[in-house]
């Protein structure tokens, strides 16, 4: 084990080259609906168990089939009215159990990136070799169904090796060159995309995905109220939106369909949605498109900005 | 040491799911229904009925809401049964007072015991459904199938005995089961359960015997899940249940029936201080000209008549 991942530089906030979105804009607005699959009796893991009691966990395995059942298309058809399209992070399996969600998510031209298998099958305890595979098989599933070269990555259920990432640049890379495998959403270090390094040299980042905002961490871990999650939301932005003027930033809402979806819960994130599209100088995107525009334009320059400010501190040590 | 490939096997990766209790589908998909009357809402308010043992087994876990100090935990024994003595009386008068025919969901022992209760039910007027024996008493995967064969029958029989009535629905106790659960409900002319909160209408269940109906009351605006679990105030749970009422009222409107089941407990609810919070909760749900209040039972009945005439 590592005391750190060492995958990225110290850089401090207040030392970065300035950032500006297309249109000037001041955020990069993007809305990341995980869509699961979550099995009823998944194999056990050593050590993580997928669900807290003797299987069926119907409690648990039930809600979660709602998001699909029913709570998908409530958020879509949020997502619709408010002309945001989402990245979903999305249970590959699911290609194959639910494609009717897909189609629906392809009509409207929606990012699929890869977040596993099952989010009960975990990254613990496999082989590098296992891992790589399974990390191919979720980028082919998508491909296969969509035709799309996945560009992000969150690992299942948050599991991760201290290969991962290494994994899937290099499965990303082989598949479809510089056209697939370029973010990961596993990292929460930062408010704005980062350089990060892999093994095999790729051009690779973070991209801002925020466990604060996630409805799951905020409904099930924090035992939030959804009244006070449109403000967290509205207040999450307002910051977000006051310090893009000087450079620009990223947020993130992760969701849930079996959490934002709920009907005591889904007005508080059309309120937020409602807020946060409401502002001129918002661009809304998806993750690709973040990753593709900072590589094009800032990733070179944020590797200049850390090896300089590296070079100072150690000159100062 | 790695896992074993098979940990990267997965035979069920195939179209609908994993198991085959219930046909996929999306609710939005399905045609829709209209309620009795042309009513676009169902509202089912159930009335959880509950004995919590003072010696609780705790097997194959602590049933949420139960013991949790050591033997005698007279707080959380006497808390739970303050429910069945005062609770209950307060929430009846609040049910009058809006005119609401409630369902019974009610531990088969408890029945058993309390046949006073059982007869000021009855009076007030509702349907019974069974809720397994006690709360010490749960279904659960590995569960020997002979033992829980034994608790279902007991438990339906029981009721059935001491209500005088058919018995037609069944709430597990933590809403948990084992794989056989539906198979041995539906053995026992159990017609529908409630213990899948995965949609906002009823849908068709496959058992070795014949179809069962799986009716969701959902868990996540219960008040033992907002204020007992959460933790969030009485005055946040009538917010949290107006607003899941409006959606689903404006929801109906625009695509078809929809079923809103509340999950109450007297133990809770009943409280002096949380009494009046379901009363504004009542009268919110009341006086609206698309909605149909009706027990389970009859909802049930109403959702087989609509897929009939479709």
């Amino acid at each position: 084990m590592k005391e750190s991942l060492g995958v990225y530089d110290y850089w401090a906030y207040d030392q970065r080259p300035k950032i500006t979105w297309p249109g000037g804009a001041k955020v990069a607005f993007w809305v990341a609906p995980n869509i699961e699959y979550y099995e009823l009796d998944p194999p056990l893991n050593p050590q993580r168990n997928p669900w807290p009691h003797p299987h069926p966990s119907v409690p648990g395995y039930s809600i979660r089939d709602y998001g699909n059942r029913v709570g998908h298309q409530r958020q879509m058809a949020l997502l619709d009215k408010y002309g945001i399209r989402g990245s979903v992070s999305l249970s590959v399996a699911l290609c194959e159990h639910h494609p009717e969600i897909i189609q629906m998510c392809r009509e409207r031209d929606w990012e699929f990136f890869s977040h596993g298998i099952y989010n009960t099958r975990y990254t613990y305890g496999l082989s590098e070799a296992q891992e790589r595979a399974m990390i191919r098989d979720s980028m082919e599933t998508i491909h296969r169904h969509t035709g799309q070269a996945c560009a992000g990555y969150l690992a299942p259920a948050l599991s991760h090796s201290e290969r991962t990432l290494d994994l899937f640049a290099e499965v990303g890379e082989e598949l479809f060159g510089d056209k697939g495998g370029l973010y990961t959403c596993d990292l929460f270090h930062d408010d704005q995309p980062t350089p990060v390094s892999v093994r095999s040299g790729k051009r690779f980042i973070s991209m801002p995905y925020s466990l604060e905002m996630n409805d799951t961490i905020v409904y099930a871990v924090n035992k939030v109220e959804p009244r006070q999650y449109a403000t967290m939301l509205k207040r999450h932005f307002d910051r977000l939106y006051a310090e893009g003027a000087e450079s620009g930033t990223v947020m993130c809402i992760p969701t849930h369909n079996y959490q934002v979806s709920c009907p005591h819960r889904i007005k508080a994130f059309e309120e937020a949605l409602e807020y946060i599209t409401g502002h001129p100088d918002v661009w809304v995107a998806t993750g690709r498109e973040i990753a593709d525009y900072y590589l094009a334009n800032y990733y070179d320059v944020a590797l200049d900005s850390i090896a300089a400010q590296a070079a100072t501190a150690s000159k100062q040590g | 040491m790695a896992l074993n490939d098979d940990y990267l096997d997965y035979p069920l990766r195939r179209h609908g799911y994993d198991h085959e209790r219930y046909a996929w589908s999306m609710l939005s998909e399905r045609p829709t229904v209209t309620w009795p009357e042309g009513k676009t809402l169902a509202v089912w308010i159930n009335i959880s009925l509950q004995f919590y043992p003072l010696n609780q087994r705790g097997k194959p876990f602590k049933v949420p809401n139960g013991m949790t100090m050591p033997y005698p935990d007279l707080r959380h024994f006497s808390l739970r049964d303050y429910g069945n003595r005062v609770g209950i009386y307060r929430v009846l008068k609040a049910l009058t007072a809006y005119n609401i025919t409630p369902t019974f969901a009610i531990n088969a022992q408890l029945a058993e015991q309390t046949p006073y209760l059982v007869q000021r039910l009855k009076e007030h007027g509702g349907e019974f459904i069974a809720h397994g024996w006690n709360m010490d008493h749960l279904h659960y995967g590995g569960q020997p199938i002979e033992e829980e064969a034994e608790l279902v029958k007991r438990s339906v029989d029981t009721l059935r005995r001491v209500t005088g009535q058919p018995v037609r629905g069944w709430l597990s106790p933590a809403k948990h089961q084992s794989f056989n659960t539906p198979d041995l409900l539906a053995e026992n002319c159990i017609e529908y359960c409630a213990d899948w909160v995965n949609d906002d209408m009823p849908y068709a269940c496959e058992t070795k015997t014949g179809c069962l109906t799986m009716m969701p009351l959902a868990t996540e605006i219960e008040d033992q899940f907002v204020i007992g679990q959460n933790l969030h105030s009485e005055d946040s749970w009538v917010t949290q249940v107006k607003d899941a009422f409006d959606f689903l009222l404006a929801e109906s409107r625009e695509q078809g029936g929809r079923l809103f089941a509340l999950n109450l407990h007297p133990w809770l609810v009943g409280q002096p201080h949380r009494i009046a919070c379901l009363e504004e909760v009542l009268a919110h749900i009341s006086g609206h000209p698309e909605v149909w209040q009706a027990p389970a039972g009859e909802i049930l009945d109403a959702f087989h008549r609509a897929g009939e005439q479709a």
